[in-house]
């Protein structure tokens, strides 16, 4: 008897490849408007071309970054406060 | 009239009910006086109010403005949720320690003066301690006391600053407090206990995801929610609040991207969350308090939809860590789209309710012109994309496939996320509803071309991120360590040093006081008359021309005299006279 397949397309590396490429694209795209509207800049800065991408890319870069380094003091094991 | 009556009353008289009904009856009570409850707030009168005289005070049960309504709302909205949810539940202690809670979470919200407000504040904490201790673990046990003993503390400061507010302004109404002197401080720190700022919010991570399956879901709204709704009522425009906000809208991302457990994961980010409501307070304008109240009332629902997607998960698999989950969108598909829907919306993902709530708040500081409390909220906004939104779903439904094969979650469960789901997207796309209930009138349009383009640039970036760093995040099987640390391993440490330190002076003392001293001063009692009298008559005798034999015999009759205390008078009265004038020439 024939199981009915599973649905796996998450799993599969052509898949995940096409979901880099879309990725990377909307974050390509999503720059494009910032060539032909002028954002209304708050504070001067945040009005630059691609003001937000970068801060999302520079700021989770750095959150990432930032607690790996505190892991270095803060992780433990799980049975840590067992002992 | 039936419509000035407190709505705490319902579901905390209701909670007393709740034994008498069985099986689905059960159920459907529950849902229903939440629901009742919700009527209720709706045809309260603004301006309405219930006041009991008792012990010298006028206490007011019920104070009806937009602020108190608004919370209202949302915390018995999100209570019929949370039963449905929890229509598989055959606990009546849950249901009425659960209905205890939310009805003195409304009691607190509803409360016009600060000794009723005490009150429900206490009740709460109890409440809410058997929605952990339900888990019936040794883990759940262990929390659950260090939870209520935190809340005891927290309790501790609001009393503490109460009594001296009372006393000094000799009021007990609670309306926004300017003064800034020691009561008013602890007051404000009783609060950020519930509010769960670091440092004094290391209960919330370490209890709530110690509690039952709906205990983590109901939870999760109502402490954290009615300390928030205290700060805008009491504390408006205190500018600490604003760094104290911004310290935890960036903490909690810290701590959720180390965690491995996924609902210590959603833990951490309630702090991240509680922190934009919390600046949103400290900015103190209209517009950044109704963003702070708007985005509690979105919070209440995309957070509980999280905890019930990740309850699901754990009732289904029985494991809540990320490196035991993964691959679940293969058997879980709908409990995946639910939890994504919330996920989105803590990110405020355009479409969501999120974008239409936090937005206001992250407005209010462009507003009074504050740019690093602005860059700071952006900052968090990207991060918490990464730990919420793409990291809770990513680790637990993708990710590496585990071979769990659980199936779909009960419907109640489903037809619960479904709603709040549907609360999510409404709430986004349509606003207008939750800003007619807000305390002030908003003028505002979330929907600009540019930001959505804007927001949308913060958030995809953040995703490309997270999963170019992917190995980064990987995760591994530890635990952070947190504040809880100086009461957990440090009050070991200070049993420990305490065991040492004063065992050891008890083991010192008893070897010099018992051990020596004791019996020096034994032997010094028995022989000390002995040594002075004759220290002090030796040189008499010897100058009398007493020598030899005749010497010794003295000697032996003295001694012979004070061992049996039957020594001439004249011998004592001479030796007094001696004592004195040694004591008069020393002196």
């Amino acid at each position: 008897m024939k199981q009915k397949k599973e649905f796996d397309w998450f799993d599969r590396p052509e898949s995940i490849k096409k979901l880099w490429i879309m990725l990377y694209a909307i974050c390509g795209l999503l720059v494009v408007p910032d060539f032909f509207t002028h954002r209304h800049a708050h504070f001067g800065f945040d009005g630059l071309l691609g003001f937000y991408a970068l801060l999302g890319f520079v700021s989770c870069a750095v959150l990432i970054l930032f607690s790996k380094l505190v892991a270095l003091v803060l992780k433990a094991k799980e049975d840590y406060y067992d002992k | 009239m039936i419509s000035d009556f407190p709505p705490a009353a319902i579901l905390i008289l209701g909670a007393l009910l709740v034994p008498f009904f069985k099986g689905n009856a059960r159920n459907w009570y529950v849902i229903l006086l939440p629901a009742a409850a919700f009527y209720l707030i709706s045809q309260l009168q603004v301006g309405s109010s219930w006041q009991v005289h008792f012990f010298g005070f006028d206490l007011t049960f019920l104070r009806v403005d937009k602020l108190s309504k608004v919370f209202g709302y949302i915390f018995t909205l999100n209570a019929v949720a949370a039963f449905v949810y929890a229509f598989y539940l055959k606990d009546s202690t849950q249901h009425m320690a659960a209905l205890f809670y939310i009805g003195s979470a409304l009691g607190v919200v509803f409360a016009g003066d600060l000794v009723s407000l005490y009150f429900f504040w206490e009740v709460m904490a109890v409440a809410s301690t058997f929605l952990i201790l339900g888990r019936k673990t040794k883990k759940a046990q262990a929390a659950g006391m260090r939870y209520i003993l935190v809340h005891i503390f927290g309790g501790l400061c609001l009393l503490a600053g109460m009594v001296i507010y009372i006393t000094q302004t000799g009021s007990i109404a609670f309306n926004a407090i300017t003064d800034r002197n020691l009561g008013t401080y602890l007051i404000l720190i009783g609060i950020l206990v519930n509010a769960a700022a670091p440092p004094l919010h290391a209960w919330l991570p370490d209890a709530y995801p110690e509690a039952t399956v709906t205990g983590g879901v109901i939870l999760s709204a109502y402490t954290t929610k009615t300390a928030v709704y205290t700060l805008v009522r009491g504390f408006p425009g205190w500018e600490v609040l604003i760094v104290v906000g911004c310290m935890m809208t960036l903490y909690g991302i810290i701590y959720a991207l180390l965690e491995n457990d996924m609902r210590r994961i959603l833990a951490y980010s309630i702090i991240n969350q509680v922190g934009f409501m919390v600046t949103g307070v400290g900015i103190g304008t209209m517009m950044s308090l109704n963003g702070t109240v708007a985005h509690a009332f979105c919070h209440i629902i995309y957070k509980a939809l999280l905890w019930m997607s990740a309850g699901s998960v754990l009732y289904m698999v029985g494991k809540s860590k990320c490196t035991d989950l993964g691959g679940l969108y293969k058997t879980m598909p709908l409990t995946l789209i639910f939890g994504a829907i919330g996920a989105l919306s803590i990110s405020s993902f355009p479409a969501t309710s999120g974008f239409t709530s936090k937005s206001l708040i992250i407005d209010g500081a462009i507003h009074e012109h504050l740019v690093w409390v602005w860059l700071v909220l952006e900052i968090a906004s990207a991060g918490v994309f990464l730990h919420a939104g793409i990291k809770f779903p990513y680790f637990v439904f993708f990710a590496k496939d585990k071979g769990l094969r659980p199936g779909e979650t009960n419907k109640p469960m489903l037809i619960a996320m479904a709603f709040l789901s549907f609360m999510c997207i409404f709430l986004g796309l349509y606003p207008q509803p939750l800003y007619n209930v807000l305390p002030y009138e908003v003028h505002y349009q979330a929907y600009t071309f540019n930001h959505v383009v804007a927001q949308l640039q913060l958030l995809m970036l953040s995703a490309l991120v997270f999963f170019l760093f992917l190995k980064l995040l990987k995760r591994t099987e530890t635990i952070s360590i947190d504040t809880d640390w100086f009461y957990r391993k440090g009050g070991r440490l200070f049993y420990y040093i305490m065991d040492k330190a004063l065992n050891g002076i008890n083991r010192l003392s008893d070897r010099i006081i018992v051990g020596g001293l004791a019996g020096a001063l034994g032997r010094l009692s028995r022989h000390g008359s002995q040594i002075l009298t004759l220290g002090a008559m030796l040189p008499l005798w010897s100058a009398g021309g007493a020598r030899g034999k005749e010497l010794q015999g003295k000697i032996e009759r003295t001694r012979a005299a004070l061992r049996t205390g039957a020594s001439p008078v004249g011998i004592s009265a001479a030796l007094a006279t001696v004592f004195l004038i040694i004591v008069y020439l020393l002196l």
